[in-house]
This record gives structure tokens, C-alpha cells and sequence, in this order.
């Protein structure tokens, strides 16, 4: 499973509390990631990523094993400690946002 | 009627003020979609219990809550809003072109028959609508696409299609108002649009100062059981129609300014408008620090200040376009919300005023229902 940390606006608005727990087959990408994300908790979808283009919302960061992994490309692979669920993959709002 | 419910969005959330009719005695709950901006709350006229709400914030960008039961559950619906088509540009800042991108959600619009059916107006400046009750939203794009799109420009908060109002007597037609193009309106539903800006003058804003689009209409207002006066409340200038916008006039008249944003209509008297002035397009509060609302009973040019129970001295607050509203209780009650956190209501259309809350956060919209 792979360990997945919200921003508390984002676990208030998904209902869930503490990480959540996904099963993404194939893979593990911020893509996969994130597509298992928003098919689990559909009112997350344009929160994270745009809905059109997927590009990240520029206030939102994502982190994972002490890296900031925002501009890496979607279709790259999240570190094995991630994949491996020994680490969780934190979406963050960015300070700047506020 | 049995009582009032108050809907107001805040920077930081939202709140539901409830009382009975008396309208003494108010119930605060809040905040709702606490630390988000709540840019507008409404209620379906057709089923007061069915409310919507626009929660955006920068981090994470627009989500729409509906409420079945009157405010107390909520659920997050359909939050995509993606123009039809090419989306083509508008005018920026700074006159060069930029294409239009979808911030958030300005203003929701209940149909008066269908619960299910929304109006969306949103920045960059367009239409949408939902018949889903708000899982689908589809671009209404007669609007952009009415040919002179590309000379829209932001107004100062963002170019935002802020007010829709919906002619009770004619179905297919639809006022909006966009800041800063100005006031349209359809006749067939949203399928095509035309400009309703003749008459307004916009001469140190606007090269052309009576270009047919461009002018920052601020807010229109109308009563249901005229639809065809409009009342507006623009960057400078109050003006009224009395054809269905073909043309305006100033009515502004004895106003201490007559710059401002919310503009709104007495729910039994259709020539009883109110206003708030504020001192300047920079100095966005009320002159000499006095909050007064200003009250015209000849639908303008001759308007009597209305102070009982309102700050006379150091108040430097302001009222947005969205945020003032009317109930419809005998007496007509009248309520506002402001920059600094306070809402205020009169039960007696306008000759007293008391403060329901004073310490919200920067009140954004209000809205009422009379239950």
C-alpha cells in the first residue's frame, strides 16, 4: 500500500483523518499516485492537480523522503521507500499559499 | 414567513445566521469550510432547504458545497469548470492580451424552479451552468464568444462575472454584469448575449468613454415584479434602466460619493433602492469615516442617509458588491456584511440598524432567506 500525507484542508474535504492508505497498481509515480487518489476520494480531484491539463496547482508541493519531488515529471518513479510504503508520498500547501 | 436564515461567505469560512421573525434573537453557526474564502452562498428559491456555496483558496482552487437540509450537512459536488472551446484572450493588466484561465467561482445563481439548476459566474469572466445540482457544470459560451471578448480587462479584485439576475417574467432572459465589461443579457437562455451598456460613461477608465463594452459595472439589481428597471451600481456613477438595460441614466443625485458596490432593492417597494458609498476608487471606505447606507424612495437622485445604530466616527470598513441583501418579512429587513468582520440588519427597512456579529472575518457575501 502506498502511504499517501494530505494537508489538513484536503483531509477535512476528502473526510478522512491521518494518512490515507492507497493500492496503486503498476508503476508507482506521482501519476499512479495520484490517479489511485482522486478515483478513491473524488472530491480531491482539481485540488491537487488542474483537472484539465493534471499540471500541479503551483501553492501545492509534493515530498517524500526529505526531497521536494514538485518538479520532477509525473511519469517518473517515486523513491522505493515509497513504493516499498516504508515512507509516505506528503502533498503539502506550499507557505507561500498562506 | 417564519423567520430569516443569513447566509455569509468570509475570507476564512462561512456562517449561518438564524432567527425568527422578529429578527432579534440570532443564531450563529460557523464557521463552515473553515480557512477557506467562501465567495458566495445562496439558497434555491424553488427549495430553501437546497444551498450552494462557492469555497475556494489559492492553495487548492475551487470546490462547490451543496446542502440539502438547509446549511447543517454539506457535501462537496462537481468543482470542473473548463471553457467550451477555444478560450481565446482578454485584456490584462497592462493591455497586452492574456488567455482566459479559469480562479474561482464569483457568484451562484439558483434557478427560481429547478433546485438542480445553477448559474455559475466566475473570473476569468464567464457563465456556467449545472442541471445536475451541481455534479456537471457546461460553459454557457455565447457569452465570450460574442465578439468583443478580447476587450474585457480585470477590474481591480479580477475579472469576475459577479452578478446574474434571473427575469421572473420572461424565463430566457438573463441580466449579468462582468468587472470589468460591463452588463449583458440574453433573451434566449444563454445562447447568445449582447452588451447593456448604453448611457454609462466611463471617461477616465476607458479611452472611448462610452465604448459599447469595457465599463466596470460594479453591481445591477432589479425587483421581480419589474424586471425590466434595473438598478446599477458602477465604478462611479449610480444609474438606472428602464428598459431591460438598453439604455441608462444616472440617478446618482444628492449621494456624498457615488462610488460603492452593493446595490439592492426594498423586497415590496421596486422604486426603494440602497446603496453604501464609499469615499473614492482608492479609498475604499465610507467618507468622513461615517457608515451610512444610503436609502433612495424615488428609485433614485434624491437619497436620505440611514445612520441609526451605524458607526459615525473612525469606521473604515467596506461592503462588497455581493454583500448586502433583502428579506421579505413585513417590514422589509435589510442586511450587510463588511471588510471588518461585522454584519448588520435592520428590521425596518433601513430606519435602524444593529450588528448580528462584529468579529467575522472580511465578510465577502450575504445572502437571506425568508423562511
Amino acid at each position: 500500500m502506498i502511504r499517501v500525507v494530505l494537508p489538513a484542508h484536503l483531509r477535512t474535504l476528502a473526510r478522512v483523518d491521518g494518512e490515507v492508505n492507497l493500492a496503486v497498481d503498476g508503476p508507482i509515480t506521482q501519476r499512479a499516485v495520484l490517479d489511485a487518489l482522486e478515483a478513491s476520494y473524488p472530491a480531491l480531484c482539481g485540488t491537487i492537480r488542474d483537472h484539465v491539463t493534471y499540471r500541479r496547482r503551483p501553492f501545492v508541493r509534493y515530498f517524500a523522503c526529505e526531497q521536494d519531488l514538485s518538479h520532477e515529471v509525473p511519469d517518473a518513479l517515486l523513491p522505493e521507500a515509497v513504493a516499498r510504503g516504508e515512507e509516505p508520498f506528503l502533498v503539502v500547501g506550499a507557505m507561500a499559499g498562506g | 414567513m417564519s423567520g430569516v436564515r443569513v447566509l455569509v461567505g468570509t475570507r476564512k469560512g462561512a456562517f449561518i445566521l438564524t432567527a425568527d421573525g422578529s429578527r432579534k434573537d440570532w443564531t450563529v453557526t460557523g464557521p463552515l469550510f473553515a480557512g477557506w474564502e467562501i465567495y458566495h452562498l445562496k439558497g434555491s428559491p424553488a427549495d430553501p432547504a437546497r444551498l450552494y456555496a462557492s469555497q475556494t483558496s489559492g492553495w487548492f482552487g475551487q470546490v462547490i458545497q451543496r446542502s440539502n437540509d438547509g446549511g447543517t450537512t454539506w457535501e462537496p459536488v462537481g468543482n470542473k469548470f473548463a471553457y467550451e472551446g477555444a478560450t481565446g484572450t482578454h485584456q490584462w493588466y497592462d493591455g497586452t492580451q492574456h488567455p482566459w484561465e479559469f480562479k474561482r467561482v464569483w457568484h451562484l445563481e439558483p434557478s427560481l424552479t429547478d433546485p438542480d439548476t445553477i448559474f455559475a459566474g466566475v473570473e476569468d469572466a464567464a457563465m456556467f451552468r449545472t442541471t445536475d445540482g451541481g455534479q456537471s457544470w457546461h460553459e454557457l459560451p455565447g457569452l465570450r464568444n460574442h465578439g468583443k471578448g478580447h476587450l474585457w480587462q480585470p477590474g481591480a479584485g479580477g475579472m469576475g462575472l459577479h452578478t446574474i439576475l434571473l427575469d421572473p417574467k420572461h424565463p430566457d432572459r438573463i441580466f449579468i454584469a462582468i468587472s470589468a465589461a460591463g452588463a449583458f443579457r440574453t433573451d434566449d437562455g444563454g445562447a447568445t448575449w449582447r452588451p447593456i451598456n448604453r448611457g454609462l460613461q466611463s471617461p477616465h477608465e476607458l479611452p472611448d468613454k462610452d465604448a459599447e463594452v469595457g465599463h466596470c459595472v460594479h453591481r445591477i439589481a432589479m425587483h421581480p415584479s419589474r424586471p425590466d428597471v434595473l438598478f446599477m451600481q458602477k465604478h462611479w456613477d449610480v444609474m438606472r434602466s428602464d428598459n431591460a438595460g438598453d439604455s441608462w441614466h444616472e440617478v446618482s443625485g444628492n449621494l456624498p460619493s457615488d462610488f460603492g458596490f452593493p446595490i439592492d432593492v426594498h423586497a415590496h417597494e421596486p422604486e426603494t433602492i440602497y446603496v453604501v458609498p464609499i469615499k473614492s476608487d482608492s479609498e475604499h471606505y465610507p467618507p468622513e469615516g461615517k457608515l451610512r447606507v444610503y436609502r433612495s424612495k424615488s428609485g433614485g437622485n434624491e437619497w436620505e442617509a440611514l445612520t441609526n445604530g451605524l458607526p459615525q466616527r473612525d469606521c473604515y470598513v467596506n461592503v462588497l458588491r455581493d454583500a448586502m441583501a433583502v428579506d421579505r418579512l413585513d417590514r422589509c429587513g435589510i442586511y450587510f456584511g463588511t471588510t471588518g468582520g461585522q454584519v448588520y440588519a435592520s428590521s425596518d427597512a433601513g430606519d435602524s440598524w444593529t450588528a448580528i456579529v462584529r468579529d467575522l472575518p472580511a465578510v465577502l457575501s450575504v445572502e437571506v432567506q425568508t423562511l
